[in-house]
């Protein structure tokens, strides 16, 4: 689709790369484009690969495919990368975001020749340090964010805060963690 | 013309908020899978008090289409929601709905009926429902599913027509997909919607009468024929109701949808999500010169013959999709009905039948333009190709 950012999430069930594709959308939208975001149903469980898509567009969005030659990937768990070709169509003027502690050189063997750019950040480690648990996807929402540039950097953060705010009424203790896992995640991602 | 309130949501949740503007009486449903998030997300507006619905949550979807039955019966406007298997079990009273003329909207998610096992998109569920008398209407999107719920109970209730509606969207595709839409203000959509007002119902000790008796053979044929008669008369009557949304909407609907029809030589016709795909194709090949365009169906039942049949006179080649097998040796329903409508209205142009996209097999425009390479090979080289045949099947390697 022409003048369209079209993003491609691998995953493992149960690790948030449907909700981050969500989210994704969410702040695309309120930063006033019109989106997709929707998830690719295989055999729902705990563990098993998925995939999920955005669109994001300042025109009407009207496809209702897949994505097969995404502009960028980004990769939940890095174990995937043996088992599902996570660089199939992508776009070589794009680039690939992985979720690992190892460095892009140290990744690139296994991204089957892959010529575009490489970022690797430890979305894990990142959330265990601000939020003292797993949860990769914020990490990786914000690294995308950073890379793709799909909106201002001072309008994902105001949007993502009112998101955060909104989702987490009830524990809004979880909110100072969530946004500083953001913002570590989009900075290394700005740098890389 | 009212002003839009720009929102992103899934169509489920765009449904859900229509069922929230209608604030529907009663709401029997079986409230988990196979149906949707439809009754979990209704149920959050009855706890949270946004809607007065009486919500029955039942053991089983023959169960939710019975007690629709009864509600609607009793003079209670109803709607209830479900999916796939959901709709197989209600087969039975999906008949007794629409002979006993009762106006229930039932707002379904098109997924597929195993086997082999599985959840995702295609159109058998619907279309194995096409007989069943009741009116049927597809979306393309989760804006258009939203827009025909609004107008679904006006159509429905309509005292020429008084039958039951079935508003439908495709399974995962649009009803798990986040995306734009321009939402109404809830005042204009009750005020569309009004209040209803039934000549006749079980709960009215002023004007008793029966609902569903037995009906001896001497008098149960005028019974269908009547049946049929108020099918018929849906047809006026939904456009009506469309032209009544767009002076509130600014939205245009009709019983499909032309997409640059007017030049056209080969067309693509096509029922759901895969339209908006299609249309994207045909820009692409448009630029090329290709003179290709979409005719989108709104609405299956009635089956708007003649339209179709004028719509597709200047074409030299039409492409039938259909998104379920009939198992037939022919051509899925689309097919089977665009070509006899085709044949009765003496337009006699190629017409192509496909199936695609059966549980849940993505449809892409690199198939969109495949066919349409077909289809003008068929007419400008005389090149022969299969007139029913399947598209985007796995090959071997």
């Amino acid at each position: 689709m022409k003048n369209t950012l079209e993003i491609r999430w691998h995953g493992r069930g149960g690790q948030g790369a449907k909700t981050a594709a969500l989210l994704l959308a969410d702040v695309a939208f309120t930063a006033g484009k019109n989106v997709q975001g929707f998830p690719e149903y295989g055999p729902e469980r705990m563990g098993a690969p998925i995939t999920a898509f955005n669109r994001i567009s300042a025109d009407p969005i009207r496809v209702h495919s897949n994505i097969y030659e995404p502009d960028f990937v980004a990769v939940v768990d890095e174990t995937l990368l043996v088992s599902v070709d996570v660089t199939d169509g992508l776009s070589k003027d794009g680039a690939i975001i992985i979720n690992t502690p190892k460095s892009a050189e140290e990744i690139k063997p296994l991204l089957r020749g892959y010529e575009g750019r490489v970022i690797t950040i430890d979305a894990r480690g990142i959330s265990e340090q601000t939020l003292g648990k797993n949860f990769p996807n914020t990490p990786m929402l914000a690294a995308m964010a950073a890379v793709t540039g799909v909106m201002e950097k001072d309008d994902f953060f105001r949007e993502m805060q009112a998101s955060f705010a909104h989702k987490f009424a009830k524990k809004p203790q979880v909110i100072e963690g969530n946004m500083k896992a953001l913002q570590m995640a989009y900075e290394v991602a700005e740098s890389a | 013309m009212e002003t839009p309130i720009r929102q992103r949501m899934s169509g489920n949740e765009a449904v859900s908020e229509a069922i929230r503007q209608v604030n529907p009486d009663v709401m029997p449903a079986f409230p988990i899978t196979p149906s949707t998030e439809i009754p979990q997300m209704v149920s959050t507006f009855i706890a949270n008090g946004q809607v007065d619905t009486e919500f029955i949550p039942v053991e089983s979807e023959h169960s939710a289409m019975s007690a629709a039955i009864g509600s609607e019966a009793a003079g209670a406007r109803t709607m209830t929601a479900t999916s796939s298997a959901g709709l197989a079990l209600m087969w039975e009273e999906l008949l007794l709905a629409a002979s006993n003329r009762l106006p229930i909207a039932l707002t379904l998610v098109n997924r597929t009926l195993s086997g082999p096992i599985n959840i995702n998109c295609d159109h058998s569920d619907s279309m194995g429902a096409r007989d069943t008398g009741w009116i049927q209407i597809y979306a393309e999107n989760n804006q258009e599913v939203y827009d025909n719920y609004i107008q679904a109970f006006p159509i429905a209730e309509d005292k020429r027509v008084h039958l039951p509606i079935m508003i439908c969207q495709d399974g995962f595709i649009t009803s798990h997909a986040v995306e734009n839409i321009q939402l109404l203000p809830d005042a204009p959509v009750k005020a569309f919607v009004g209040d209803y007002d039934p000549e006749e119902y079980l709960l009215n000790p002023g004007k008793p009468i029966a609902i569903g008796p037995y009906s001896i053979s001497a008098y149960a044929m005028e019974a269908k024929k009547a049946q049929a008669v108020a099918m018929e008369n849906a047809r006026e009557v939904i456009l009506e109701v469309a032209e009544r949304f767009y002076q509130m909407s600014g939205r245009k609907y009709g019983f499909f949808e032309s997409y640059r029809m007017e030049d056209a030589e080969y067309c693509m016709l096509l029922i759901g999500s895969a339209a908006g795909t299609a249309k994207e194709a045909v820009d692409e090949l448009r630029e090329q010169g290709f003179k290709v365009g979409v005719l989108k169906i709104r609405v299956f039942r009635p089956f708007p013959e003649k339209e179709i049949a004028e719509a597709l006179k200047g074409c030299k080649a039409v492409a039938i999709m259909d998104r379920v097998e009939s198992y037939n040796g022919c051509c899925g329903p689309l097919g089977s009905e665009v070509t006899a409508g085709l044949f009765r209205n003496k337009v006699m142009i190629e017409t192509v039948c496909y199936t695609y996209g059966l549980a849940g097999r993505d449809f892409t425009t690199t198939h969109v333009k495949e066919i349409f390479g077909a289809l003008k090979a068929l007419v400008e080289e005389g090149k022969p190709i299969p007139h029913n045949q399947y598209i985007g099947l796995r090959t071997r390697s």
